[in-house]
Parts: structure tokens; sequence; C-alpha cells
């Protein structure tokens, strides 16, 4: 088969954590790269802060959600928070489910990834009134 | 004007994304343009259907209709008041194919495995064909007699006698061991 699946190194379904380039000690005396080693909580929060921009464009909502899904990882709920927020704020409903089928393809094998994501993202779902792919029946052929 | 042909682009792009163009792109099948041959207008933004790139340039359904229109209206109200019908109407209007449906399996292997067959079989008549009309006679040294005669020369020549040949006759009994 010709998928271009990523595969996913997680450690668990709470963690979400992706692989990382070195140690995580900033004070590691055999780093591979002098470069500063950018934290989880730092990602997310990098990610959080560019989904929440007030006046988000088509093309960055785009863009963004493209790079992410890129990246070797399955990106935290409050990522997806923001992004399904900046979706309403562009009235693209589509794209939203989109997204969910999209961290559900991402999930890869770990099965349990993605029924977590949909807990976690429950509230937002029903205030925004965002239904999963499962729920219009678009996840059978 | 850039034009690619559908060719070209399975350079480009993976298997998936050509299958997705040459399926949907290509045709563009709401598209407004009047797409004559198959090729690829690259100047303007593309739709596709990848895994990996979930949100194309372009949605599918650039062409809308009044229904369509309205139902977009109804989009930038609260999702909520929208029923499961308008929301997959909504998801059509800018994808083609879900996830599922780009995931789904094809027969392609079964063309595949079954040319390879036609192949061997033809492979398979020109060599029965070959060996008949093409090979010249054997030499006379393959025959029954000669080859008695020369394996029964190469014992008595002691052809490899500690490891080999001879060392596998029985030189008392006169008999293979």
């Amino acid at each position: 088969m010709f998928r271009a699946v990523v595969r996913l190194s997680t450690s668990g379904v709470r963690s979400l954590a992706r692989i990382r380039p070195c140690y995580s000690a900033p004070l590691a005396s055999r780093c591979c790269s002098h470069a500063k080693v950018e934290t989880d909580e730092e990602f997310d929060a990098r990610w959080v802060t560019y989904f929440s921009k007030p006046d988000i464009d088509a093309w960055e909502l785009k863009e963004g959600m493209n790079t992410l899904i890129g990246y070797d990882l399955v990106p935290e709920p409050k990522i997806l928070d923001s992004a399904l927020r900046a979706c309403r704020r562009l009235n693209d409903l589509a794209s939203a489910i989109r997204i969910l089928e999209a961290v559900k393809d991402k999930s890869g094998p770990h099965k349990d990834i993605y029924p977590y994501l949909i807990q976690e993202l429950q509230p937002t779902l029903i205030e925004l009134g965002i239904s999963t792919p499962e729920d219009l029946g678009m996840d059978k052929l | 004007m850039l034009h690619l042909t559908t060719g070209r682009v399975g350079c480009l792009l993976s298997k998936q994304a050509v299958v997705a163009l040459t399926g949907s792109g290509a045709r563009m099948s709401s598209h407004g343009h009047h797409e004559v041959s198959d090729s690829v207008d690259m100047s303007q933004p593309m739709y596709w259907d990848r895994l990996d790139t979930p949100l194309p340039d372009r949605p599918w359904k650039d062409v809308l209709d009044s229904t369509d229109k309205s139902l977009k209206q109804k989009e930038k109200g609260p999702w909520t008041a929208l029923s499961k019908e308008e929301k997959i109407a909504l998801y059509r209007l800018k994808f083609n194919h879900t996830y599922p449906e780009m995931k789904r399996p094809s027969h392609e292997w079964k063309t595949v495995i079954g040319g390879m067959f036609i192949f061997f079989g033809i492979t398979g008549l020109v060599v029965f064909w070959q060996g008949h009309y093409v090979y010249p006679p054997q030499p006379h040294t393959f025959g029954e007699e000669w080859q008695a005669k020369q394996i029964q020369r190469m014992l008595d020549m002691r052809i490899n006698p500690i490891e080999g040949f001879s060392a596998q006759w029985d030189y008392k009994n006169k008999q293979w061991k």
C-alpha cells in the first residue's frame, strides 16, 4: 500500500510525547546540538497561540493545520480546540470535521488516542455544534 | 499559463495524489474552467485528497448553485442549527473523498499479479518454441553410451579420488558407495 502515514512514537495516551532530538535536561553536557530544545509545553503553547489569532484567515488555518499534521505527533487536545475555534471564526464546518478525521488518521495503529481526544474535546464540540465523522456516518466507506 | 500533464504530475506527487488528481482534480468536475485535455493548470490553486495534507488550496466545489449558497449562508450562523444532512452536504462541498474513502483498498493487485502471470506464460511459450525450433541438435557426447564410457574413463583415471568423484566409487565391489 502506498499510504504515507507517519509512524508515531507515543509513550502513552496521556503524555502524547514525540521524538526528542536531545536529552531533556538543558544542562546535559553531551547534547547533539547547541540549539535550545523546545519543551512540549512551549510547542503546545506556540500552536495554541497560532490558532487563537482572532482574525486568522483561511490560508493561515490551512497552512497551520497542514504543517501540524506533517509533524510526527498527534496534537494535544488544547491545540485542536484552538484550531476548531479558528474554523468557527472562519465559518468553516467542513474543515473542522476534516481536522478530526486527520488526527484520527495520525494516531495510526494507536486506537486509543482518538477516543481520548474526542472525550477531551467534547465540551468544545457540543458548544460549537461540530459533529464527529462517526456521528455523521462518515467513518465508514 | 502553466499546464502540467497528468503524466508529469506523477513525478512530483505521491501515487495517491496522482490518483486523486487524475480522478478528480484533473477532470475538475465542479470547477468553473473548461478543461479540454487531461492537463492540470498549475497556476491555479489545486484541490487534492491527501492523508498527510488535510486542507487543500481550494474547496472541491467552486461553483455553487443557489441551494449551496444558502447552505453556506446558514453555515455562518450557529452550527447547532444544522441538521446532519446539511453538515454532510457542507463537508462534500468542500471535500471530495473522506479519509476512509481515500484509504479504500483497490483491486489493483489483481491486475498486477495477473499481468505478471500472463508475461510468465508468454515467456514460457517463447522458451518452449525456442527449444524446439532454434536450438541445434545436442552434441554426440551427451548420448547414453558416450556418457557411460566417459564415467568409466574418469574412474579409471581416478578423478578426485580423495573427496570427489572416484572417492564415491567402491572399486572392490564395482559399484557406487
